[in-house]
């Protein structure tokens, strides 16, 4: 390769590997952020207090308060003795729902089907409510099926299955997310300070007088980035293999790929801000608000797109992380070829394109 | 001897806006002498070596060094020109060495002939002993020698140096020029910015320039006694002080 090229990367490196702030978010970054949405930031709700208020005081009423507690949902619980004491537990955060069963219980089970509990979940928490309100009703259907030995009386039965994440862990959702965020701060953060040092330190006047030219310029400063973004990508998905048992259903040669083309438009952001920003300050601060932001609440990481007024949902277009989203939740959880994605692809090509374009052509005319 | 003239322009003028940083200027630079640019801060000084470098396109006028024009062969003129800003723009970050091979590695020398001319320099410099420290801590006077060798390192015929003495120790400064001669010595051309009119006494020739125009050109010693002045300080002041009254 070019040797001008290499001895800009070579340069390159040895800028990051002394810069403790580059290093953080090259290393520091994605391994707290793989610890803190594979563990901490959970959309599953998991071991769940629950109070039980249990009038009917029988065997099958027994046997229904252990199904609950047999699931890894519910886990602990507690015995109340009447109505009242779960408005103080709900208050003190102790139960999050509580389970009423009625005296009758076990004799109406006995006599006819419609038999009847209650259950009360605290809403302050509206997702958390909901997502509890469909395990119990979960674990409720199935328990009745079992009593009813298997026999289906209603006309229409309602068996959901859920692919690509049968157990909905809310982790297998957020690790590609999670690459799609880190490649885009690394390619498009770390370049645009890169350049907008250079200015600031008059270093790339220095390297104006020589006779590089500035795609030369260019290229050699990206390459270790896109090394870098790389080897982050890989260490997200092997340690997201590892500690969250994630299995990646589709072709990694084609994600690599693809993530590629991805990097390569980010990087254009990157270096168009860097055209733009005379400072290390304003070229960090318009990345930050310029894509850091945007990829991170409108790209579909964390709030579906649909559910977004109209006009977010028309900016989220011209956000390249939100196709890249879906190509690499399509590669990982779905499995499917670039036969799907072709749309996605074509896009990312055409911002990239214009995005490295613009940057050249304005980090020529930039220096008069 | 016929003097080979190595830098030539003729009513060379860079407007930025409204403003005119260099107006309609013209000379000619001999190979082989220390051709030097006096005037204050802002009277158009660096901004004639950057048009001269090919790194700021002129408004007007022409322009030659070495034989190439600087608006269609600014490459050819880059490849045969060092240059030394005002900045000594040197990466803290790295170590001397790595600053001087980065440097070599961008005019494409490389494995064997880059780290021959490297150890040449460090000893011409006097760095040797240093080449493993980092930039950040050397003292301003080593920065200033270690910058001029980034701009020497692939042999340049031409040395461009902006104000390269600015805020630098006077012993420093000594050895500097000393290091210029030097080069001259060695058939090499320097133009030179300062704003240090003893220094002015070093060059062979000098322009005096004022709010972007040349406003006297000679050798030191034609300046002095056309002026009647017993040193180029009070040359340069008493020109300045007539243009500001005609101004």
């Amino acid at each position: 390769m070019n040797h001008r090229i290499i001895t800009i990367a070579k340069k390159e490196l040895l800028h990051i590997k002394r810069d403790p702030y580059s290093l953080t978010i090259i290393i520091i970054l994605p391994v707290i952020m793989v610890i803190l949405f594979g563990y901490a930031i959970t959309f599953d709700v998991k071991n769940v207090s629950i109070g039980i208020l249990d009038r009917s005081q029988s065997k099958s009423s027994r046997e229904l308060v252990n199904t609950f507690t047999s699931t890894k949902y519910f886990n602990t619980r507690v015995f109340l003795n009447n109505e009242k004491e779960i408005e103080p537990l709900f208050k003190k955060g102790i139960i999050r729902a509580a389970i009423i069963i009625p005296e009758k219980y076990s004799s109406s089970l006995k006599r006819k089907p419609e038999t009847k509990i209650q259950i009360i979940i605290d809403g302050s928490e509206p997702n958390t409510a909901n997502i509890i309100s469909n395990y119990v009703k979960m674990i409720v259907s199935s328990y009745s099926l079992k009593i009813n030995n298997f026999q289906i009386k209603a006309p229409i039965d309602i068996r959901p299955t859920v692919w690509f994440n049968p157990e909905l862990k809310s982790i297998i959702f957020i690790v590609p997310g999670l690459i799609t965020i880190i490649l885009m701060l690394i390619s498009a953060l770390l370049t645009s300070i890169t350049i907008a040092r250079e200015k600031e330190n008059g270093t790339l006047e220095q390297i104006l007088v020589s006779p590089i030219k500035s795609y030369e310029i260019i290229i050699g400063k990206v390459i270790p980035y896109i090394i870098i973004a790389f080897i982050d990508s890989i260490f997200i998905l092997v340690a997201s293999k590892f500690l969250f048992s994630l299995k990646i259903e589709g072709n990694l040669l084609l994600l690599s790929v693809l993530g590629l083309i991805y990097i390569i438009s980010s990087l254009g952001i990157g270096l168009l801000i860097s055209t733009i920003a005379k400072t290390q300050q304003v070229a960090m601060m318009m990345t930050f608000i310029s894509t850091l932001l945007p990829a991170i609440m409108l790209s579909g990481f964390m709030f579906p797109i649909k559910s977004m007024p109209k006009i977010l949902q028309y900016i989220t277009y011209i956000i390249p992380p939100k196709y890249f989203l879906i190509i690499i939740r399509g590669i990982i959880l779905k499995g499917i070829g670039i036969g799907y994605l072709w749309h996605q692809v074509t896009i990312l090509i055409l911002f990239g394109a214009l995005l490295i374009l613009v940057s050249l052509l304005k980090f020529k005319t930039r220096l008069e | 001897m016929q003097k080979e003239i190595i830098i030539k322009t003729k009513n060379l003028t860079k407007k930025f806006g409204n403003f005119t940083a260099v107006n309609s200027i013209s000379f000619e630079t001999y190979k082989g002498e220390i051709f030097g640019f006096l005037g204050a801060n802002g009277a158009g000084k660096t901004t004639t070596i950057k048009m001269l470098c090919g790194i700021l396109t002129p408004t007007e006028g022409e322009g030659y060094v070495a034989g190439f024009d600087i608006y269609s062969e600014k490459t050819k003129i880059k490849q045969n020109i060092g240059y030394m800003s005002q900045k000594f723009s040197l990466y803290e970050d790295l170590r001397v060495e790595e600053n001087l091979l980065f440097y070599g590695g961008i005019y494409n020398m490389k494995n064997k002939n880059l780290k021959v001319k490297l150890n040449e320099m460090l000893v011409r410099l006097d760095l040797l002993h240093l080449r493993k420290k980092m930039t950040s801590e050397l003292p301003l006077g080593w920065k200033q020698k270690l910058a001029l060798g980034c701009a020497l390192l692939h042999n340049p015929e031409i040395i461009f140096l902006d104000e390269p003495t600015a805020g630098v120790d006077p012993i420093s400064r000594k050895n500097f020029w000393y290091l210029i001669y030097n080069m001259v010595n060695n058939g090499k051309t320097i133009f030179v910015t300062t704003h240090y009119l003893d220094e002015a006494e070093y060059c062979h020739r000098i322009s005096i320039m004022h709010q972007g125009k040349i406003i006297v050109t000679g050798t030191p010693e034609k300046l002095k006694s056309q002026y009647k002045k017993t040193n180029i300080e009070d040359v340069f002041i008493s020109l300045i002080n007539n243009q500001t009254y005609e101004s």
